[in-house]
């Protein structure tokens, strides 16, 4: 237990620990885990990074978004000063590390962590839990505006030892506050390792979010990602989660309507071959009247890659004149390549308006002949309208600098009409 | 430039072009009229290289090659253009993306250097001014949100940048009001000169009206009933479809 962290902490971890030890992993008997096998993460003995390794600036280059100001590095989950560079940010905001706020005995902090990740019932939030020790806190008091995002970047080094990273992620946006966050999990080189982060994150009454996820992990790599949203009345936020790395991917995103009034886009991106797999698990809770939702995800699976969307909305009685659309989109550019899709509606309000679509297939044959009969040839067509299918995802999100780096990742990565395993 | 002689084709064994022969030659305008399923979209995707219909029987020669054994692609590099009667619509990519990567594979084949940004951007402003298209349709999806007559305008505006050879016309008309059909027709007349030559494929007279052709021929049950000059246009307008097919029936029989 760290110095000057307060003993509530530790209470946490060890409440935690006996959770995950009662539950253990979830198999595929779990509906929830129906189409994730987890039986390779559970054979593999994992260790806490130990000494921190030598990672230098040169070597963030190709993960770290050009011209950003306000940056949090974590290499092997834990924070580094040297590498991060939190600029001069307005009077009240806080971007800094976890650990630094727990051992500050922040008030703000131990009122809200733990508020949204349940230790009961989800074996992945207890074992975090349990060894909670590092990530992001993000503040944003009321009525302010952080006019650039914040980048959080986690960096992977694959160990001898398989290493397990567990990074915890605290954001809070005040009531009519604006923020933007990029969370990017890139690993550099190929090895075994598991990340398991958990995001909490609060959202005011009236308060703007965008919340970009992009998954970059290593061959190699298990990735186990849960964010939970929590919204105040009138907030709107955008949630974008592009997985392009990892060997097996699995991606929680959880968004609950504390308030009338509020808006929760959901967008998500996959690209995946070889024999990847990656899991997008959504879950929204209607749980107040008049809110929209909105949720985009796709995927690009080529090779053997296998590809789980599942999206769960519930409409709880007293949600009256809910607007939720659902669309799933799957581009199946192989014959072994599969897609588990599944929609989940559980309405129990009767004014409510609630859509829900999957397609899945190759691409259209008509605008391929189209693209052919202008000139232009066959993989090139190919090409373009798989780049097109996936790009569509990659313009809802509005960090600039984020989107063109998006942009540049499916240029490299989607060529002669496949997905490429290239990992920079 | 185009010579089909005794085309057949068909989609799924089904044969919908019964021996099509049609000579076309440089500078000429070709009116192909009949009515609803008498095969008119089959000879146009055929030529254009379809791949859904199979060519069962007959030789088509484009400039001396032998087109059908050639792929969409190009056809199209060496001068087809085919004016789609529904243009596809093409979500995330951008309608001069798509336009410069055509010009350019088209340029590249024909020995000449790729187009920047800038001279395309200029090539396109001055193109764009002949159907009288707006200049945000630029950056819009391909046809995506586009109306009807935008659609068609829209493809004759990539006729008039790409400028081929040979350009077929695929029920253009279909779907325009009086002032669009004029735009698009007026688009067509400005690129007629005697090396180009334009086959227009119509339900209706009424686009002739405008782009007034040098042979006018009907298409009955996969093959050419009846072939004259312009003023059988007007005929058919007047006295429909059905006048000609027993007539031709005698004549068939006859032979």
């Amino acid at each position: 237990m760290p110095a000057g962290e307060p003993s509530r902490v530790n209470a946490m971890r060890t409440e935690a620990m006996a959770e995950f030890a009662a539950a253990g992993f979830p198999t595929t008997r779990n509906e929830e885990w129906r189409f994730t096998n987890l039986t390779p993460l559970t054979k593999v003995a994992f260790s806490l990074p130990g000494n921190r390794p030598a990672v230098t600036d040169p070597m963030l280059h190709p993960w770290v978004l050009p011209g950003t100001t306000c940056r949090l590095v974590f290499v092997n989950g834990v924070f580094d000063a040297g590498l991060s560079n939190a600029v001069q940010l307005p009077a009240g905001i806080r971007v800094e590390s976890l650990a630094e706020a727990l051992r500050k005995g922040d008030a703000e902090v131990l009122h809200l962590l733990g508020t949204l990740a349940p230790v009961k019932g989800n074996a992945f939030a207890a074992l975090q839990t349990a060894f909670l020790n590092d990530g992001a806190f993000i503040d944003v008091p009321d009525g302010l505006t952080l006019d650039v995002p914040v980048e959080l970047l986690f960096i992977a080094l694959p160990d001898v030892q398989p290493l397990a990273i567990q990074p915890r992620n605290i954001i809070r946006v005040g009531t009519q506050a604006r923020l933007s966050v990029v969370e990017t999990y890139a690993g550099l080189g190929t090895g075994v390792y598991l990340t398991n982060v958990v995001s909490e994150v609060f959202i005011g009454e009236g308060a703007v979010l965008e919340h970009d996820k992009l998954q970059l992990e290593g061959g190699g790599a298990f990735h186990i990602g849960s964010t939970w949203f929590r919204q105040g009345r009138a907030s709107t936020i955008t949630s974008n989660s592009i997985a392009l790395g990892g060997d097996l991917v699995r991606n929680t995103v959880t968004a609950t309507f504390a308030g009338p009034d509020a808006e929760c886009t959901l967008n998500g991106l996959s690209l995946a071959t070889g024999d990847q797999h990656i899991d997008n698990h959504t879950a929204i809770d209607h749980a107040h009247p008049n809110c929209a939702s909105h949720e985009l995800y796709k995927a690009v699976l080529d090779g053997a890659s296998r590809g789980v969307f599942n999206g769960k909305i519930f409409v709880r009685q007293d949600a009256q004149k809910t607007d939720a659309r659902q669309t799933n989109k799957t581009l199946l550019l192989s014959e072994n390549a599969t897609i588990d899709t599944k929609p989940q509606l559980e309405i129990f309000a009767d004014d409510v308006k609630c859509t829900h679509g999957a397609t899945v297939g190759q691409l259209d044959e008509e605008p391929v002949f189209y693209l052919r009969a202008r000139g232009i040839g066959e993989i090139e067509a190919r090409d373009m309208l798989t780049y097109a299918f996936a790009a569509d995802v990659v313009e809802r999100v509005h960090v600039d600098a984020l989107r063109d780096r998006l942009n540049d990742l499916l240029h490299q990565r989607l060529r002669a009409g496949r997905v490429s395993t290239a990992r920079s | 430039m185009l010579s089909i002689n005794d085309l057949h084709a068909g989609v799924n064994g089904n044969e919908i072009l019964n021996g099509i022969s049609l000579e076309v030659k440089p500078g000429e305008v070709h009116a192909i009229m009949g009515p609803n399923g008498s095969g008119k979209s089959t000879l146009a995707g055929v030529l254009a290289g379809k791949e859904s219909y199979t060519v069962s029987k007959g030789t088509v020669t484009y400039l001396g090659k032998d087109l059908l054994g050639m792929a969409p692609e190009d056809r199209a590099r060496e001068g087809i253009f085919l004016a789609f009667q529904y243009p596809v619509e093409i979500p995330g990519v951008t309608n001069s993306y798509f336009l410069k990567a055509s010009l350019n594979a088209i340029r590249k084949h024909r020995g000449l250097e790729e187009l920047d940004a800038v001279e395309f951007l200029q090539l396109v402003k001055q193109k764009m001014k002949i159907v009288e298209l707006d200049q945000s349709l630029l950056n819009r999806p391909v046809n995506e949100g586009f109306s009807g007559g935008e659609k068609k305008r829209n493809e004759i505006f990539h006729m008039a940048v790409l400028e081929p050879r040979l350009a077929i016309l695929d029920e253009t008309d279909s779907g325009l009001d009086i002032d669009a059909l004029r735009i698009v027709a007026d688009g067509v007349n400005k690129l007629r000169s005697k090396d180009r030559s334009v086959i227009v494929v119509t339900h209706y007279q009424r686009l002739l009206d405008y782009i007034v052709p040098d042979f006018v021929h009907v298409l009955m049950d996969g093959q050419i009933v009846k072939s004259g000059p312009k003023e059988l246009a007007l005929e058919l307008e007047e006295r429909g479809y059905d006048w000609i097919k027993p007539q031709a029936e005698r004549s068939g029989a006859a032979v």
